[in-house]
């Protein structure tokens, strides 16, 4: 089935998620409070509200607990993985691998892969990519994929409102022993400088409206509709779709223009809950379907990262997710684990009080 | 063994020093000390300090000191055991002597706890708990006495207030020592209300941080003349014990073992039982550890040491005085000088010497230092015939 | 910048990897090679569950240098289901009142920087209220 001239990624031997965790950490900042300081309250909010890391959490520690619950739920041992991946753009080191710390967490030091990867939101499904070809192409039993953030936004800009920390971890290993198995994935990728974050600087920029049409929803389109096309899949196919979101309408607007209803889209639409997680975004909603998914159910997925990319995947559940979903926390046991912070709390949690 | 007694005592006033060095402030107290032993002349020194390389930049103290006192050219040497410095460096001085190795011995505890900022001296302090695994959490000795405390009101059931006793007294007692940081009395009232620090210890609970010197001199009773100006005070037991440098390695946290083993050792020495002492300076840098120190003497069950202060009986006229001019709690702690001022106290004592704070018929006294929480314990009994 | 004092504890300080006792079969944490148990030589790692109870605790106001950011701050004696005591602090408590008894469960955290901004990030074990009780 793999086809090295195809635009369609299978790889050689077929491939599965063997494990999935999700974090979330357990602050929230209403939107209310933003608009409460910077714009007297006036308009509306993109979002309810989102999560905020407490203050000793970072992608790191994040990425560990993630990383944790999908060993939990593959049940395999840490030293049969061969890759530790990290997609973030907020690493807490400029240079030093994320990855390595959380490696040897959990126990997958010294015989593995281990880097970081940074595509803006899209660096998790990058990771999962790259985690597929290594296990699809026979050189490595397991590998595990993270998409996590602690996303930075400007005081009083429009990402104030969204930009949260959580994501997820993924155990990327054989089909036979998979929960859901990737049948197959496409990419599509231009250069689009819709948002960026410079060396050295603590926020990122971003081209306002210019990050709609010419960047998200192009992307996500072009995505979806050649991997259906390639697939010879319908919407109808599948029972759930999960995006990039960036905010609550976006998602929902794309996935209407690809033919979805918004009952597919729902289970996997985490955004007004806990925000935009950047790297994390697109893949804790494919959590949040995973503990609710029934087997031969079909999920969609396509993510976003600005400069701009998405990479869109098919998974399908399989019987062993009924068992295997209740070993660890699912994401809304984080998300209802919930302790809400005021603007003032949050600027010290995130570090945007000037102390020198 | 020869026998050992106590030739002079010195000591500085307990305080912010800022205008004194580290050096100055043992001068001071070694020259009160060789004053009050009329001049005596001693072949080896031993200085008690706790963080002097951290806080003050200076190692080498033995040296520095011996020289800075025109001492220069005799053996020196610094001990270093948290805040049981004080006693350690007694306790080198009294082995010295009592093996007859030197006719005279000079011990000096000293210590600045006030060269640098607040968090800086907290960061100092917490190196004398278990580095990587207490000090490396954000544990501080003021936060490892409130997990006793704390665990101690649980097990027990004791109330918040049961404490209160301890600082009340020491503070009824610092009034009258003019060398107490603190020289004013708290009443149960102020205690109750006080703000709290690391609960459930509250700003009474907790010993000040402070700078201080203190001088013992020692010697076998021959080396003097025979009508000397003062009696003499004779140490009768001297022990040391440690155990675990970590709290959370002890199997019961509650019972301080190196604080008994070292007590009932050295009033074996002494031949006295503790029903015998007269008067107990002990270990009180946090309301918790008196308790948890008269326990561990066998002056109370488990779980009943709080009592002792609630009806006077560690006042200066009770059944069994502690911390007489004050205790690390209002006369101050500074930190390895502490040992040595809590020996300079009980011979006072026993020399009937301590004015307004004097304990009658003082005979026997028992001393206790403690570093960390109770990991290192030194105790020494101290008795005279008059 | 006191790399190798943390660096060599990163095993024990991530995931409370201790030490068994061949011998008595006593747990320990932290690892210290002799069995305090049965005074026998205990080398052979050990990685504990990470679940626990509050044996005591209390909060820090007056950091020490290098917590400053984190005041106030809990801090636990925990007893490991598996029996040792071990220090730590707790986390993710807003809105609950620890108590003495109550379960906790290991988390890897950010203890501090080692210096300031441009030091080495520590991280280690803390614990926290069990996130899914159920999972216990």
């Amino acid at each position: 089935m793999s086809d090295p001239n195809s635009k369609l990624l299978t790889p050689q031997n077929p491939v599965g998620i063997v494990g999935y965790g999700a974090y979330v950490p357990r602050y929230r900042l209403p939107a209310s409070e933003v608009s409460r300081v910077w714009t007297d309250s006036m308009g509306a909010t993109p979002i309810k509200e989102k999560s905020v890391p407490g203050l000793d959490e970072d992608v790191a520690t994040m990425s560990i607990e993630a990383a944790r619950n999908a060993l939990l739920r593959a049940e395999i041992a840490p030293t049969e993985i061969r890759a530790v991946w990290v997609g973030s753009e907020s690493h807490p080191y400029a240079v030093k691998p994320t990855s390595t710390i959380v490696a040897e967490a959990i126990g997958a030091v010294p015989n593995t892969q281990a880097a970081d990867w940074e595509f803006a939101c899209k660096a998790g499904t990058e990771a999962m990519v790259a985690a597929m070809g290594l296990v699809g192409s026979g050189m490595a039993g397991y590998a595990m994929a993270i998409g996590m953030d602690t996303a930075q936004g400007r005081p009083g800009d429009a990402l104030e409102y969204t930009a949260a920390a959580g994501g997820a971890a993924f155990i990327i290993g054989p089909e036979d022993d998979s929960l859901a198995v990737i049948e197959s994935t496409y990419s599509f990728v231009t250069d689009t400088p819709d948002f960026w974050r410079r060396a050295y600087q603590k926020y990122p920029e971003h081209g306002h409206r210019f990050t709609g049409e010419p960047a998200y929803f192009k992307h996500i389109a072009s995505a979806g509709l050649a991997f259906l096309e390639m697939t010879e899949t319908t919407p109808e196919d599948y029972a759930y779709i999960v995006l990039h979101q960036p905010n609550a309408k976006f998602p929902q607007r794309a996935a209407a223009k690809l033919g979805f209803e918004p009952e597919q889209v729902k289970t996997g639409l985490l955004v007004s809950e806990i925000g935009n997680t950047y790297s994390g975004a697109a893949i804790i909603g494919l959590t949040a379907i995973l503990d609710e998914a029934q087997p031969e159910d079909k999920i969609l997925l396509i993510s976003f990262g600005s400069g701009a990319g998405s990479d869109a995947m098919a998974l399908r559940v399989t019987e062993s997710i009924e068992k295997r979903r209740h070993l660890a926390p699912k994401v809304r046991d984080y998300i209802s684990r919930r302790t809400e912070v005021d603007y003032a709390t949050y600027v010290r949690m995130r570090g945007k009080l000037v102390m020198k | 063994m020869k026998e050992v007694v106590i030739a002079g005592v010195g000591q500085t006033p307990v305080g912010e020093h800022y205008d004194i060095s580290l050096r100055e402030l043992a001068y001071k107290a070694v020259e009160a000390a060789r004053a009050d032993a009329g001049g005596l002349h001693p072949q080896a020194l031993y200085v008690g300090n706790m963080l002097a390389a951290t806080l003050s930049r200076q190692g080498h103290l033995g040296t520095l000191i011996a020289d800075f006192c025109g001492m220069t050219g005799i053996e020196a040497s610094a001990i270093e055991g948290a805040g049981a410095s004080g006693g350690l460096a007694l306790r080198m001085g009294y082995l010295a002597v009592a093996s007859g190795a030197v006719d005279t011995a000079i011990v000096v505890g000293v210590e600045k706890l006030t060269d640098q900022t607040v968090s800086n001296v907290n960061a100092a302090i917490a190196t004398t708990t278990d580095a990587d695994y207490e000090a490396e959490q954000g544990l501080t000795l003021t936060a490892l006495a409130a997990l006793l405390m704390r665990r101690y009101m649980h097990e027990f059931d004791v109330p918040q207030g049961a404490f209160g006793g301890f600082p009340i007294t020491a503070h009824a007692n610092g009034a009258t020592n003019p060398n107490a940081m603190y020289q004013r009395a708290i009443n149960p009232d102020a205690y109750l209300k006080a703000g709290m620090v690391s609960d459930p210890l509250n700003m009474f609970d907790i010993a000040p941080n402070a700078d201080g010197a203190a001088v013992i001199l020692l010697t076998r009773p021959e080396i003097l003349p025979s009508k000397f100006s003062h009696p003499l005070v004779q140490i009768t037991g001297s022990s040391v014990a440690t155990d675990t440098l970590a709290l959370h390695d002890r199997p019961q946290p509650l019972s301080l073992h190196a604080a008994r083993v070292s007590i009932e050792s050295a009033c074996q020495q002494a031949g006295v039982s503790v029903g015998d002492i007269d008067l107990f300076e002990l270990y009180d840098a946090y309301s918790i550890y008196p308790p948890l120190i008269l326990e561990a003497a066998g002056l109370a069950e488990a779980g009943q040491g709080w009592q002792w202060a609630q009806n006077g009986q560690i006042s200066l006229q009770g059944e069994l005085p502690v911390a007489t001019f004050g205790g690390l709690k209002a006369r101050g702690n500074p930190g390895g000088a502490t040992g040595v001022y809590q020996i300079v106290e009980a011979a006072l004592q026993l020399r009937s010497q301590a004015g307004k704070n004097q304990v009658l018929d003082a005979k026997t006294a028992l001393v206790q230092s403690l570093g960390g929480a109770a990991s290192t314990a030194v105790t020494h009994v101290l008795q005279t015939n008059n | 910048m006191d790399i190798p004092r943390h660096w060599r504890l990163r095993k024990q300080r991530y995931a409370l990897v201790g030490e068994v006792c061949d011998n008595c079969d006593a747990k320990l944490f932290p690892p210290r090679d002799i069995c305090p148990d049965c005074g026998e030589e205990a080398k052979t790692l050990y990685s504990f569950s990470g679940h626990g109870e509050v044996y005591s605790y209390t909060t820090v106001y007056d950091p020490p240098v290098g917590f400053e950011e984190s005041a106030p701050y809990t801090v636990a004696i925990v007893k490991l289901d598996e029996g040792p005591l071990v220090t730590a602090q707790l986390t993710d408590l807003e809105e609950k009142e620890v108590e003495i008894g109550m379960p906790v469960e290991m988390v890897t955290r950010k203890l501090r920087s080692a210096t300031d901004e441009r030091g080495m990030l520590v991280y280690g074990y803390k614990f926290r209220p069990i996130l899914n009780a159920s999972l216990v």
